[in-house]
């Protein structure tokens, strides 16, 4: 939506405008990269021609990438401690929640750092890596697949979350993409990206349910599709939920069979064991039974499986996606015959319990004419599209997760409850519940329970410094504001006295303070160049805004300028101008802040003739015969 | 100065002209405008009343997001991209109160200076309200089949909605405190249409 090109003829375009914005959809097993031109998005393959990189990283002794990809798995039956997969489960998580992941992991975890605190560490070749910096590897090869399909440097990039991941995660996954050399135009929830896919392509209206199981997570959402506007009503999920909980089942059926204690085998074994586990289910898919031949510690086992003992596995898991798809209707106020269609997405949809399940939950067969490997990718590069290149669509969606804060005998208040319309913002009052207390420790959480530790922790802030009262005096206003990538900011303030207050963020799950930035220093060769360019961008967008508000006003109000005005104005425009065609942004900053002087005493006539205007209730134009200027 | 002369005018950010109160866009530069202080109603560019075309609000809503989300600001500078954001949130607030009957009702009540809130009981006791409150959970206690349950909840509706039709009468005539007193009883059928949701779920997944 360009409204003045300042451009000279031949010069690069802003990069806000490139054409080179990708998709990418960052899935626990694979990773799609993704681009729309023309109308239509298509998924980028490797030079052999695959769609799919795998999301899987192979570490060599200094901790340098050898293999990403198709390369790192094949690495990985010889040399699985160096080989990272299934990163995705980890992206804002603490070592405790990963006794939530049912089973034994394949993860060799560092330990904890010296508080217990922040996000896991994987231990890799002896060397402590944090899951951020495995995705910012991938993302790495997926940035540079496209660049060499393209043959131009991507630096913009749309990147798909699953909807149900919380705070924590969707932060890690935006650092990932930064270090990565990738600045995230958004960061779009998956089943929206593929309901957006989906709906463009079949032109699609009315209420869809997406069901996306992936490798690693599960989400649910209902959405109303209307006119281009893809608008979600509800969502809802596990992101500890996917088809990995499928091989870890097949797993643990098979040690049983070799009577092997599963918790004795090193990660190294479940890895490879879980390779044959998924080479099975997969099988299943169309066969009624298969073989699986596994070989660990030099011992080599055969086992038949068919499809009736897989489907006993796994039935707990699959009917946990099912209560929870009860649960999303239930949120939307929705009975399973308003919606249209339910559409599959993610590969763990392939297993045919899975489909046979969600027909009978929403009474349908569900919709499987696409690809549910590609069409998360799919929607996210529409979506770059949208915001690079302009587009009628218009995605508007949700909170998957209430957010809240503890107050007094560990219980959450919520703030902002799941499936309020995103951005959000909300304010809540608070005070104080002892004389003299000076200070007050925030505790924001994140979930739908009573208690504080039924949920997630996200963040805790020191509100200090607030004058001596007596109980219940103060006031301390706590607001809370979810952005168009459903990442929340916390502000506090108390009210009464107007004392700024210190506010403090110790992220819990996060990374520590500058460790993103030292990621981005060490691993990113052009990081200097990278900011610069962003700061050249942002002042030419600036020098762009100014000179078309000047011109504007200076068209509207011609009659108001003095000749003296209009010859420094005219002066002080080109200037500007001239200055955003170079490189050098102190130079178009100060032409900027130029203009904006010359053209001051011009601003204060148009204000001072509107004010009388607005107290004679007159038109402008009585006012400006008055004034004796035309 | 008086106060009903007051100019309602604010000065652009951006060509610092002169802007009206509550408007999106600067007729002279284009630029977009903070959201400014008007209600949920002129927001959406509607007028002050409870009764509401779903399907119009709904139009209405969609059609402010496409201009004003901040996904159609991605280009452009920092402020601007701010901007909308706050826009697009006060859009989200109107529509979300205004879609709803009993918040509708509520937000009414609070421009006219009246806050509902039953759980402090801040309002005058209404013994038929709470008389019909007692009488709906007895039979919600006493329902154990899931026709029983299904018939209370076809109750429970159809109160609600001549609830919501006597509402539109109180507000059109400003009848207040007829309005505060309906919006309370909407309140309480609003909560026991979804115990009765979450008990049919129950006996559903039972049976």
């Amino acid at each position: 939506m360009m409204l003045l090109d300042i451009h000279e003829p031949g010069q690069a375009p802003l990069p806000h405008q490139d054409a080179s914005a990708i998709g990418i959809d960052l899935g626990t097993t694979n990773t799609v990269v993704a681009i729309a031109r023309d109308g239509g998005a298509e998924v980028i393959c490797d030079t052999d021609g695959h769609e799919l990189l795998p999301s899987v990283v192979a570490y060599g002794d200094d901790g340098e990438v050898i293999a990403v990809g198709d390369g790192a798995v094949a690495r990985l039956a010889d040399d699985p401690d160096r080989v990272v997969s299934s990163v995705k489960r980890l992206m804002g998580r603490g070592a405790a929640d990963l006794e939530a992941i049912a089973g034994s992991t394949p993860f060799e975890l560092a330990p904890a750092g010296d508080d217990g605190a922040g996000m896991v560490r994987l231990l890799v070749a002896g060397r402590a890596i944090s899951p951020v910096e495995v995705s910012a590897d991938i993302l790495k090869a997926a940035r540079e697949r496209a660049e060499h399909a393209l043959g131009r440097p991507v630096s913009q990039a749309v990147v798909t979350v699953p909807a149900y991941f919380d705070d924590a995660a969707r932060t890690a996954t935006k650092d990932a993409a930064r270090i990565a050399g990738l600045e995230v135009l958004r960061l779009v929830n998956e089943p929206t990206a593929a309901a957006l896919a989906y709906g463009l392509d079949k032109g699609a209206e009315g209420l869809y349910a997406i069901y996306d199981l992936g490798g690693g997570t599960f989400d649910i959402s209902v959405l109303r599709l209307e006119k281009g506007v893809f608008q979600v009503l509800a969502t809802s999920g596990d992101a500890m939920l996917g088809g990995d909980d499928f091989d870890h089942a097949i797993v643990a059926h098979i040690m049983a069979e070799r009577g092997v204690d599963e918790g004795a085998l090193k990660p190294a074994d479940i890895k490879i064991a879980l390779i044959a586990a998924r080479a099975a289910k997969e099988a299943l898919t169309d066969a009624e039974a298969t073989e699986i031949e596994i070989t660990i510690g030099g011992e080599s086992s055969r086992h038949s499986i068919d499809r009736v003992t897989t489907e006993d596995l796994i039935a707990a898991a699959v009917d946990r996606t099912i209560t929870i798809c009860r649960a999303v209707l239930e949120d939307a106020a929705l009975a399973s015959d308003d919606i249209q269609g339910v559409v599959l997405v993610g590969g763990s949809t392939r297993v045919p319990l899975v489909r046979r399940a969600v027909a009978e939950v929403f009474g349908r067969e569900p919709l499987t004419d696409i690809d549910p490997d590609a069409v998360v990718g799919l929607g996210a590069a529409l979506q770059a599209q949208a915001l690079t290149a302009g587009s009628d669509t218009l995605l508007l969606d949700v909170t998957p997760l209430s957010l809240g804060l503890e107050t007094m005998g560990g219980l959450v208040e919520k703030v902002i409850y799941r499936n309020t319309p995103i951005p959000v913002a909300r304010a809540q009052d608070f005070t104080t519940y002892q004389d003299g207390q000076t200070g007050m420790i925030i505790h924001v959480l994140q979930g739908e329970r009573e208690m504080v530790d039924q949920n997630r922790s996200l963040a805790r802030f020191d509100l200090s410094g607030f004058p001596s009262m007596v109980a219940g005096a103060a006031r301390v206003r706590v607001t809370f504001a979810v952005d168009a990538d459903g990442l929340l900011t916390v502000g506090a303030r108390e009210e009464t006295t107007g004392t700024e207050s210190r506010v403090e963020v110790k992220p819990t799950y996060g990374l520590g303070d500058g460790e993103v930035e030292r990621m981005l220093r060490d691993s990113m060769e052009n990081a200097q160049a990278d900011v610069t360019r962003r700061l050249l961008t942002e002042a030419r967008v600036e020098a762009e805004r100014v000179v078309v508000a000047t011109k504007a006003a200076f068209d509207a109000d011609s009659a108001l300028l003095t000749e003296d005005d209009d010859v420094a104005i005219r002066a002080a425009i080109a200037a500007v101008e001239d200055a955003a065609t170079g490189s050098d942004r102190d130079r178009i900053t100060a032409a900027v802040a130029a203009l904006d002087e010359a053209s001051l005493p011009f601003a204060q006539r148009r204000m001072d003739r509107s004010i009388a205007a607005a107290l004679g209730g007159r038109s402008i134009d009585s006012v400006d015969a008055e004034y004796g200027t035309e | 100065m008086t106060a009903h002369n007051k100019p309602n005018i604010a000065s652009c950010w951006s060509c610092r002209g002169a802007v009206p109160d509550g408007i999106a866009f600067c007729e002279t530069c284009g630029a977009v405008q903070p959201p400014g202080r008007s209600d949920h109603f002129a927001r959406l560019g509607l007028g002050r009343g409870f009764d509401i075309d779903g399907d119009d609000l709904q139009a209405r809503y969609f059609a402010a997001q496409r201009r004003l989300h901040p996904d159609r600001f991605a280009g452009r500078s920092e402020r601007e991209r701010a901007i909308s954001m706050q826009q697009s949130t006060s859009i989200n607030e109107a529509f979300e109160t205004l879609k709803s009957p009993l918040k509708r009702a509520e937000y009414l009540l609070s421009l006219a200076g009246v806050t509902v809130n039953a759980e402090t009981g801040n309002l005058p006791t209404d013994a038929e309200v709470l008389g019909e409150a007692m009488e709906v959970r007895e039979a919600l206690a006493e329902a154990d089949t899931v026709a029983a349950v299904e018939d209370l909840a076809n109750e429970v509706k159809d109160r609600a909605e001549a609830c919501r039709r006597n509402l539109g009468e109180a507000f059109s005539a400003a009848e207040t405190a007829r309005a505060a007193s309906l919006t309370t009883r909407l309140k309480y059928l609003d909560r026991f249409a979804g115990e009765v949701r979450a008990r049919l779920a129950n006996l559903s997944v039972a049976s």
